[in-house]
């Protein structure tokens, strides 16, 4: 019961921690519900990044795995869309409800 | 050496005539009966009657379904056509009832969309980036 929570957060820091997973994550907020093809063309044509159909997938499957990434089977094509829910739990962690922050110190 | 045809598997050669005439406004260059049923079919852009050809080939070999289906899957295209500006193009075929399986992509030098051809596979369309 405890556990679940952390593992969660484990698989969502580690999917973060990686820069051209969070450019896919960049690129499917510009635009939900991409196909491997369309995230595969924008990591090579927009961000130049020299990388494998096969090296996109395994990111993807990290991203799904934390819940940052869901598929859907629409016609005879998978497409990948962007869920923020799991980035809430980082807020949450951290963030008091109410304040900015430490309270800066009076003059 | 030259490139003279290119092919796309089709489900169904009558239904791939249709959509490729009628709703991409490619004309028929040669209609031969090949066997019982399959025929040589080819077509040509209205703009370039003496160009490369199109072949619609009968998708009756057995390896076909599984090469097509996953790369379907993926949202690879089969094929690609030249346009003067994709954005226009995707509009009319959006308008004809064409489903998308990628929407205007500006790629720099380039930009793209993919379209389902309703007889098996994608096609990607593409045109130069417009001088501004």
């Amino acid at each position: 019961m405890v556990a679940y929570p952390v593992v969660v957060a484990d698989d969502l820091f580690k999917a973060l921690a990686d820069p051209t997973r969070r450019t896919i994550l960049d690129e499917l907020t510009e635009k939900s519900g991409q196909t491997l093809f369309e995230i595969c063309s924008r990591l090579s044509m927009k961000h130049r990044l020299g990388i494998s159909r096969q090296a996109v997938s395994q990111h993807l499957a990290v991203l799904e795995a934390a819940g940052l990434v869901e598929t859907r089977r629409e016609g005879r094509c998978k497409f990948h869309d962007l869920n923020t829910g799991p980035l809430r739990q980082i807020a949450e962690r951290w963030l008091v409800p109410g304040t900015s922050g430490p309270k800066e110190s009076a003059p | 050496m030259k490139i003279h045809l290119t092919s796309v598997f089709v489900d169904d050669q009558a239904k791939a005539l249709r959509f490729y005439t009628e709703i991409l406004g490619f004309v028929k260059k040669h209609d031969v009966p090949v066997g019982e049923k399959d025929r040589w079919l080819t077509l040509v852009s209205p703009e370039e009657p003496g160009g490369t050809e199109l072949l619609l080939e009968p998708a009756g070999h057995p390896i076909v379904a599984t090469y097509r289906d996953t790369l379907v899957k993926d949202g690879i295209p089969l094929a690609q056509f030249a346009v003067d500006d994709v954005t226009a193009e995707y509009e009319r075929l959006r308008g004809l009832g064409v489903r998308f399986t990628q929407e205007p992509l500006d790629m720099g030098p380039v930009t793209t969309a993919v379209f389902d051809d309703t007889c098996g596979n994608l096609i990607q369309i593409a045109s130069a980036a417009q001088s501004r």
